[in-house]
C-alpha cells in the first residue's frame, strides 16, 4: 500500500494543535498505516522534504522565518492546510499586533527580565510587523478552525482528504473550539 | 399685509424704472468664490468712487451673484453693454468707470470668451449676477413670485403637479426621480400634515451648484419650495443648508424674512387659503445627512443616520408625516415651469431627460465655474467649448461626474450626450451636478483613493459593508499605490466593489465604489502599472514604499 | 411618531387598514399581515434567515444585512428584517449568491475589530461565532484591521470590551427601548463608531445607568459581559425581553 506523504508544521502557535493531534489515540495508528510522516516537529527531519501531499500547519506567520519557511512548503506541498485558529486566523500571536514590534519586544525582555533584560539580536529571527495568518502569504487549500480543533475534526478531515471525499461535510469545529 | 396681483406688478415696475433710470449698471459678483478675492472691497471702492464723482444718480454699484467664470474672479459686468470683465483689483476701479460708455478695457475685458457665455441655456441660473440677491424687488422685478401667484390663484394642486410632470422635470440631486410623481405622492396622502424640505446639503467635493444658487437667486427656491407646499398640501418647509455656507444660510435668511414682509411667506398667500412657512436647519458637516433619510433624522434632532426604505419619506417622513424632499436645483426649476408651461420646458433637454443641468466645472479646464447647459449636451462641448479646453494644451484624460458616488468617463465617451441614463450606462451618474475635468497629470488611482478616502471617513458606521468595506477598499488602494500590491489585488477591489455596492442600506454605500469600479474599468492599465511595474504613470503616486513586513 | 415606533410592528393605519396577505418563501405559500415583516414570517414558518443585529423585542435597524433576501422578478437584494412583503411576492432566502454576500459580510465583521475566540468570555454562547459556522465560514478573505480599542471596566458589576463589539446597537437599544434609560449611545462615524456610555464618560460613573444588565445579556458577543466571568463563561440570557415586551402590552389595555 502506498503510504500519503504527509507533513506538519509548528509556526507560531502553542502546539496546542499538535497535541489534538495526538489526542486521537488508538485513531493515530489507523492514519499511521495510511500515511508516511514526512517532517514533523515529532519527527526527526530537518530539511522540509519535496513533494509532500499533505502538510498541516499550526501557527501565524509571526517572524521572516516563518513567512520563508511557508514560502518553500508551500512549494512542495499539493494540499495545504490551515490547522488551528493561529493558521486561521493569527488568533493569540495577533493579539500584538495593536502595538509596535520594538513595543512588545521592550515589554517581553526588558520589562518583564528579572535581571538585566536585553532585546535578543541576530540569534532569533526578525519579528514581522504584524502576525499574520498563513493564507495571507500563501495559497491555503483547506481551514481547520479551532483552537485547538478537536481530534475528531482532525481525524475526520484527514480521512476524507486520505478517501479523496469532499471535505467540510460535517462541522465539528468552530473558531476558538 | 396681502399682496395682489397688481401690487406684484407694481413692485415690478417700480423696479424696472429704477434699474433703467441708470445709464450704467455695474455688477459686482459677490458669491462665495469672488468675495473670496476680495470682490467685497471691489465693490466698496466702485461705490465710493463713484460718489466722490457724483454719478450716483445714473450710476448703479450693486452685489449680485455668481457671474458664472469662476475661475476667472473678481468678476464685474457691465449693464445694459454686457461687458464682463475678470480678475478685476482695487487698482482697476477708476479705470473701469472712465470707460463707461466707450470702449472696453481691454486688459480686463473677457467678453471674448463668447462660448462660456453663449453656449449656456439658463432657466435656475437666468438670475444668477442680475440681480442683487438680498432685494426681494429685484427678484421680482423679474417675473418673481408671479409663478407661485398664478399656482395658488388660478390652478388647482392637482394642475400644478400636473404642469411639473408635463414638464418632465427629474430630480437635480443626483438620482433624477421624476418630479412630478414624487408631488403625485405626497400629495395623495392622506395624512393631514405635510412637509416640505429643500435638500441643500450639497456635500460632493467640488460641487458649488447649490451654494451659488442659494447665494445668487434665494427666493427662486423659495418660491419652488411655497409652489410645491400648495401643490402637495404642505403649511410648513425646511431648508436644510450645511453650516460651512454661512453665505447661503444668511441670504437665505434675509430672503425669508423679506419673503415674509412682502406676504409672499407666511399666511394666506396671495389672499387665499394656502399657508406657507419656511425655516432653515442647518447641517453639521456630515455627507451622508444629505441622503434623505438622515436629513429627516437630523432636522428631528437625532443623530444623522440613514433608515432602510420603504418606507419612503413622502409617506412616512419628518415626524412620520409625508414629507416632500427636493433638492435646491429641482426646486428652482419651479417658478420657471409654471410661469411658462410644462410644455415650453420639456421641449428643452434630451429625449429622456428634459430641462438644463447646472454643473461646477472644476479641475484642469481653463474656465472652471457655474455653467448651465440643456441636457444632452455633449462632454466635449461642455469642456472645451465652454470650458475652454485643458490649460496648458496638456492632453485630457477624464471627467469625473457626480462626486463620490459617480465615475471617471474617459476619452473615448467625449461624444457622449449627458443626461441620467447615458451617464449610468458608463458607470456613472450625473450626481448634483460636480464635474472634475483630469488631465494626463492626473493619477486614477489616486482619484480613486482619494474619493474612496472621503466615503470611509463620511460613511456613518451603520451598515456593516459600507462601515467596513470601505475601509478595506481604501486600504487595497493605498496598496496598490504604494506600490506593495499584489496581481490579484484589482480582483479584491472587485469583490469589495461588489459587496458595498450590492448590500450596503443607503445611497452613499451603494455608490461608493463608483470611483473605483469605473477607473478599474477604463484605466485598468493604470492599476497594471502600478502593481506589476511598481510606476505610477502620472508621477502622483509614491510607488516602490516599502511593503508591511 | 418617529420611525423607530414604524418599525415596531405597528399597523400603519396611516395608510390603509391591516389586511391578511399570501406570498412565497422560498416556494411555501405563507400568509402574514402587511405589517409583518419578511424575517417575522420565516421565523413562524421556521425558515432560516440569518441576523445579527436584529432581536426579538427589539427595534429594527436593518444595519448587519446578513439578513439578505432576493424577491423574484428584482435584482436587487432586500433586508428581511425591514421588508414588508407583498401579495404574491416570491421571495428566497437560500442561494449560492446571498450565501455569499452573507458569507463576506461576516467576513468583513471579523476582519473589523480584534475577535479573538479562544480568549474570550463568551467563547461557545456567541453569535457571530455561530454565525461564522452556520453559513459555514472558515476563514476570513480580507485583512484583518487590528485597531487599537480599549476595555472600560469601570463598572462595578459590568464590563465593555470594545474588540468584541459589532456594533449591532442591540445594548442601545434594549437601554433606550425597554429600560428607559438612554445610557448608551454611539459615537464617531463610520469605522470609527463607538458605542458609549453617557457622553463617553467611564461606564462605572454614568449617572444614568440603572445598573439592570440588559444591555449585557442582548449583546451578541463577548463586547459587554458580567465581571467575575472568565474564558467561555459567560452566556446570556434573553427570554426576559419577549416577556418584558408580553407584560407592557397587556398592562397598556
Amino acid at each position: 500500500m502506498n503510504h500519503t506523504r504527509v507533513a506538519t508544521v509548528w509556526l507560531d502557535g502553542c502546539s496546542g494543535c499538535h497535541m489534538s493531534l495526538l489526542d486521537l489515540d488508538e485513531r493515530v495508528l489507523d492514519l499511521a498505516d495510511r500515511i508516511e510522516l514526512v517532517y514533523s516537529p515529532l519527527v526527526d527531519s530537518k530539511e522540509f522534504p519535496e513533494d509532500v501531499s499533505i502538510t498541516l500547519v499550526e501557527g501565524a506567520v509571526s517572524t521572516s522565518d516563518d513567512a520563508e519557511k511557508i514560502r518553500l512548503i508551500r512549494e512542495r506541498t499539493t494540499l495545504l492546510v490551515s490547522l488551528g485558529d493561529c493558521a486561521v486566523t493569527a488568533n493569540i500571536p495577533a493579539m500584538r499586533n495593536r502595538f509596535s514590534v520594538e513595543a512588545v519586544l521592550e515589554r517581553a525582555y526588558v520589562h518583564n527580565a528579572a535581571i538585566g533584560g536585553q532585546v535578543p539580536g541576530i540569534e532569533v529571527p526578525r519579528l514581522l510587523k504584524r502576525s499574520r495568518p498563513v493564507h495571507e502569504f500563501v495559497d491555503v487549500d483547506r481551514f481547520l478552525p479551532g483552537c485547538p480543533p478537536p481530534p475528531e475534526a482532525i481525524f475526520n478531515l484527514m480521512s476524507e482528504l486520505l478517501d479523496g471525499r469532499p471535505t467540510g461535510s460535517s462541522i465539528i469545529t468552530r473558531f476558538g473550539a | 399685509m396681502t399682496l395682489t396681483f397688481e401690487d406684484l406688478q407694481g413692485i415690478a415696475r417700480i423696479e424696472e424704472d429704477r434699474q433703467e433710470g441708470f445709464r450704467h449698471r455695474i455688477h459686482v459678483c459677490v458669491a462665495a468664490g469672488c468675495l473670496s478675492c476680495q470682490s467685497g472691497l471691489i465693490k466698496d471702492t466702485l461705490e465710493k468712487e463713484v460718489s466722490r464723482r457724483g454719478w450716483e444718480n445714473w450710476c448703479n454699484v450693486k452685489g449680485v451673484g455668481c457671474l458664472g467664470l469662476c475661475a476667472a474672479g473678481p468678476l464685474i459686468s457691465i449693464q445694459p453693454d454686457g461687458t464682463y470683465y475678470q480678475g478685476v483689483q482695487v487698482s482697476d476701479v477708476s479705470d473701469v468707470l472712465d470707460s463707461l460708455g466707450g470702449e472696453p478695457l481691454s486688459r480686463l475685458d473677457c467678453s471674448g470668451q463668447l462660448p462660456f457665455f453663449q453656449r449656456q441655456k439658463k432657466i435656475v441660473l437666468e438670475n444668477c449676477g442680475l440681480i442683487d440677491p438680498e432685494r426681494i424687488e429685484e427678484y421680482i422685478g423679474r417675473a418673481g413670485y408671479e409663478a407661485l401667484y398664478n399656482a395658488v390663484r388660478l390652478m388647482t394642486p392637482g394642475e400644478v403637479i400636473d404642469e411639473v410632470s408635463a414638464g418632465g422635470l427629474r430630480g437635480r440631486g443626483g438620482a433624477g426621480f421624476p418630479t412630478g410623481l414624487k408631488w403625485t405622492t405626497v400629495f395623495k396622502a392622506v395624512n393631514g400634515t405635510k412637509f416640505v424640505v429643500c435638500n441643500a446639503d450639497e456635500g460632493d467635493p467640488g460641487a458649488f451648484m447649490d451654494r451659488s444658487v442659494l447665494e445668487s437667486d434665494p427666493h427662486r427656491v423659495i418660491e419652488g419650495m411655497a409652489i410645491a407646499g400648495y401643490a402637495v398640501g404642505a403649511a410648513h418647509g425646511f431648508v436644510y443648508v450645511r453650516a460651512e455656507y454661512p453665505l447661503a444660510v444668511k441670504r437665505l435668511r434675509t430672503a425669508i424674512a423679506h419673503a415674509e414682509r412682502f406676504g409672499v411667506l407666511g399666511n394666506n398667500i396671495f389672499n387665499t387659503k394656502f399657508s406657507f412657512k419656511v425655516e432653515v436647519r442647518l447641517g453639521a458637516g456630515a455627507f451622508v445627512c444629505g441622503e434623505e433619510t438622515a436629513l429627516i433624522a437630523s432636522i428631528e434632532g437625532r443623530l444623522g443616520r440613514p433608515r432602510p426604505r420603504p418606507p419612503y419619506p413622502a409617506e412616512f417622513g419628518l415626524w412620520g408625516y409625508p414629507t416632500l424632499i427636493n433638492n435646491v436645483e429641482t426646486l428652482a426649476n419651479i417658478p420657471s415651469i409654471i410661469r411658462r408651461g410644462g410644455s415650453w420646458y420639456s421641449g428643452i433637454g434630451s429625449e429622456s431627460s428634459k430641462g438644463t443641468k447646472v454643473f461646477a466645472l472644476a479641475g484642469r479646464v481653463n474656465n472652471t465655474g457655474l455653467i448651465e447647459v440643456p441636457m444632452g449636451t455633449t462632454l466635449r462641448d461642455i469642456v472645451f467649448d465652454i470650458g475652454g479646453g485643458i490649460p496648458g494644451d496638456a492632453r485630457f484624460k477624464a471627467v469625473q461626474t457626480g462626486g463620490p458616488s459617480g465615475g471617471c468617463i474617459p476619452e473615448q465617451y467625449l461624444d457622449l450626450p449627458i443626461d441620467y441614463e447615458s451617464l449610468a450606462e458608463i458607470g456613472s451618474i450625473m450626481g448634483s451636478g460636480g464635474m472634475i475635468v483630469m488631465d494626463e497629470g492626473s493619477c486614477m488611482v489616486d482619484v480613486a483613493k482619494f474619493f474612496m478616502e472621503f466615503c470611509m471617513s463620511e460613511s456613518c458606521g451603520k451598515c456593516v459593508p459600507c462601515r467596513v468595506g470601505t475601509t478595506q477598499i481604501y486600504n487595497l488602494l493605498c496598496r496598490i499605490s504604494s506600490g506593495t500590491a499584489e496581481p490579484n489585488d484589482p480582483a479584491r477591489l472587485e469583490d469589495l466593489c461588489d459587496v458595498v455596492k450590492r448590500t450596503s442600506l443607503c445611497g452613499l454605500g451603494q455608490t461608493a465604489p463608483n470611483p473605483v469600479m469605473s477607473t478599474l474599468r477604463y484605466f485598468g492599465e493604470e492599476y497594471r502599472q502600478h502593481i506589476e511595474d511598481k510606476t505610477c504613470p502620472a508621477g502622483v503616486c509614491q510607488v516602490g514604499g516599502v511593503g508591511e513586513v | 411618531m418617529t420611525d423607530r415606533d414604524y418599525f415596531k410592528g405597528k399597523p400603519r393605519t396611516d395608510v390603509n387598514p391591516v389586511r391578511i396577505l399570501t406570498f412565497k418563501i422560498d416556494g411555501r405559500d405563507v400568509t402574514a399581515r402587511e405589517d409583518e415583516t419578511i424575517l417575522t414570517v420565516a421565523r413562524q414558518n421556521g425558515i432560516f434567515i440569518p441576523t445579527l443585529c436584529h432581536l426579538d423585542g427589539l427595534s429594527e435597524r436593518g444595519a448587519c444585512r446578513l439578513c439578505m433576501v432576493e424577491v423574484k422578478g428584482s435584482d436587487k437584494l432586500f433586508p428581511a428584517c425591514v421588508t414588508l412583503p407583498r401579495q404574491d411576492m416570491e421571495v428566497m432566502t437560500d442561494s449560492p449568491r446571498l450565501n455569499e454576500y452573507r458569507k463576506k459580510i461576516l467576513e468583513l465583521l471579523f476582519s473589523e475589530r480584534n475577535h479573538v475566540c479562544s480568549v474570550c468570555v463568551s467563547n461557545g454562547h456567541c453569535e457571530l461565532q455561530d454565525l461564522a459556522v452556520t453559513l459555514g465560514m472558515s476563514h476570513v478573505r480580507y485583512e484583518y484591521l487590528y485597531p487599537r480599542h480599549t476595555i472600560d471596566a469601570s463598572h462595578d458589576r459590568f464590563s465593555v470590551d470594545h474588540n468584541r463589539c459589532v456594533l449591532c446597537l442591540r445594548c442601545i437599544r434594549v437601554c433606550d427601548e425597554v429600560e428607559g434609560a438612554h445610557t448608551w449611545d454611539v459615537m464617531g462615524r463610520g469605522i470609527l463608531c463607538k458605542v458609549i456610555t453617557d457622553l463617553n464618560q467611564p461606564w462605572g460613573t454614568s449617572e444614568t445607568c440603572t445598573g439592570c444588565g440588559k444591555c449585557v445579556h442582548v449583546c451578541p458577543t463577548g463586547a459587554l459581559s458580567e465581571k467575575g466571568k472568565s474564558v467561555s463563561e459567560m452566556s446570556k440570557r434573553r427570554q426576559f425581553l419577549p416577556y418584558l415586551e408580553m407584560m407592557r402590552r397587556e398592562s397598556r389595555k
